[in-house]
């Protein structure tokens, strides 16, 4: 699992060339939090930029995988490699989880263009959004053309995911009207495309109209949100979704915004970087039982959390 | 905020056979036990599965088969796996597998054999106490 320094090395240029079973390990590294890890993203880094990152969020069970899946096939057609993030959430009391979004990916193993890796949301000392975001570099450094990450849109860290995509698709089912309602103050304002999925129920059409309505009074630039019908199943409307994905592209680069969506995104992965570095200098190892210490006495209303953190990076800086 | 590894299991079900309640079983008792199970469903291929096992980089691949054909597959996953370089995973066997074949599943890489009425504890037990450990 770790790797001497040379090792590392050969690791690197093996990812760079499109190698899937050094691509596979250093996203182990990643995906653990380890040093090689991000020995391997500060030489990466530099090679990516290239692919296209698209966001596929949406509730549960409302198609996400089958429409990746198919949309991957699509993008194979299209000549393009392929990257799959699928994100699933660790349970809170175990940390485990079952990661099943492959079950629906089937038929895309006999394609070496296509990489999909399952992860878990864990409750991770880094953060989600840091790892996932080093986890889409990577695939992008190994020649990826897409990068298609899959996210369930509840909690604050999927919509955190979706948004360090340059393209978010949000996926919305027939009989979703109350998630509608829900979802308008949220997730709906950071989704690029709208995806109506299962329109081969009852319900779509209604579906169908209720988001155009929406749309009308929303503001959103000059990006007009496309409304794209497809049955995931059977792959119907899956060459209009693709089609939507690079005409957004295409936007982004022609407007500036991808430009500036860069810079969001570089800020943002800055800010989740420096919240890891420090969770990682403070928090673990020693300042892992110190915390424990210092925890106690807050506890005892002996000292206030604030002049316990002073207290912990303080003497953290000190023994160092 | 422990920094400890998570071990990553794959749990297939190759063949033909379509009923995966023990493979969901196991597949369960691993989450509660707190690994993260990559779980593909029924009727996988032995290039699936290794497909599988490679982009997940897993530590551990349990496979789960009813239908007899083991003696068949299992030396063909093993060999799919071994052409991915795959090389450093633990194998793990369970479902209805007659005691005569074990001999054959060891030489194959498969270090424990689980048959019906084993406990999910002896599994974890098994995944826990060898991933990690020199093959
Ligand atoms: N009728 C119909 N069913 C679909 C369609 N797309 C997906 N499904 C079904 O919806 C169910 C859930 O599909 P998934 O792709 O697993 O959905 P998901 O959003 O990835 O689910 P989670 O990852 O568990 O949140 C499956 O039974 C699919 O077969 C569709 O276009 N039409
Ligand atoms: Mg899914």
């Amino acid at each position: 699992m770790t790797a001497a320094s040379n090792d590392i090395e050969g690791y690197i240029e093996r990812v760079l060339r499109g190698e899937r079973r050094p691509l596979s390990r250093v996203i182990t590294w990643v995906q653990e939090n380890l040093p090689e890890g991000r020995e391997a993203v500060r030489a990466l880094f530099r090679h990516t930029g290239h692919a296209h990152t698209v966001g596929i969020t949406g509730s549960a069970g409302s198609g996400k995988s089958t429409l990746t899946g198919t949309l991957a096939r699509e993008e194979r057609r299209r000549q393009r490699g392929v990257g799959i993030v699928a994100v699933d959430p660790s349970s809170p009391f175990t940390g485990g989880a079952i990661l099943g979004d492959r079950i629906r990916m089937q038929d895309l193993t006999g394609d070496e263009g296509i990489f999909v890796r399952s992860m878990a949301t864990r409750q991770s000392l880094g953060g989600l959004t840091a790892m996932a975001a080093d986890v889409i570099s990577v695939m992008d450094a190994s020649g990826k053309d897409i990068v298609l990450v899959e996210t369930v849109g509840a909690g604050q860290d999927e919509v955190d995911i979706a948004r360090t995509a340059q393209t978010t698709c949000l996926v919305l089912t027939p009989g979703a009207g109350d998630d509608i309602q829900t979802m308008k103050a949220g997730i709906m304002e950071i989704a690029d495309i709208l995806v109506v999925n299962k329109a081969d129920l009852a319900g779509a059409d209604i579906l169908m109209s209720q988001l155009k309505a929406l749309l009308s009074y929303s503001e959103h630039g000059d990006w007009i949100i496309p409304i794209v019908r497809v049955v995931s199943t059977r792959g119907e409307g899956i060459p209009e979704l693709a089609d939507a994905i690079d005409h957004h592209r295409e936007y982004l680069e022609r407007s500036g915004k991808l430009a500036q969506r860069r810079l969001e995104r570089s800020r943002h992965q800055i800010v989740e970087a420096v919240r890891a570095e420090v969770m990682r200098r403070y928090l673990s190892g020693e300042g892992g039982t110190q915390l424990d210490e210092l925890a106690r006495r807050v506890a005892e209303r002996d000292l206030d959390p604030h002049s316990a953190a002073i207290e912990l990076i303080e003497g953290a800086t000190r023994a160092g | 905020m422990t920094t400890e590894r998570k071990i990553r299991v794959l749990i297939a079900k190759p063949g033909l056979d379509g009923h995966d309640r023990g493979a969901k079983v196991v597949a369960r008792a691993l989450r509660d036990a707190g690994m993260e199970v990559i779980y593909t469903g029924i009727r996988q291929t032995p290039q699936m599965i290794a497909e599988a096992a490679l982009q997940e980089d897993v530590d551990v691949v349990g496979l789960s088969i009813l239908s007899g054909a083991h003696m068949e597959l299992f030396p063909r996953i093993v060999d799919e796996l071994k052409k991915r370089g795959v090389d450093d995973v633990l194998l793990f066997a369970g479902g209805i597998i007659p005691e005569e074949d074990t001999p054959m599943l060891k030489r194959l890489g498969f270090k424990a054999v689980f048959r019906p009425g084993s406990s999910t504890n002896d599994i974890i037990e098994y995944v826990r106490s060898h991933v990690g450990a020199p093959a």
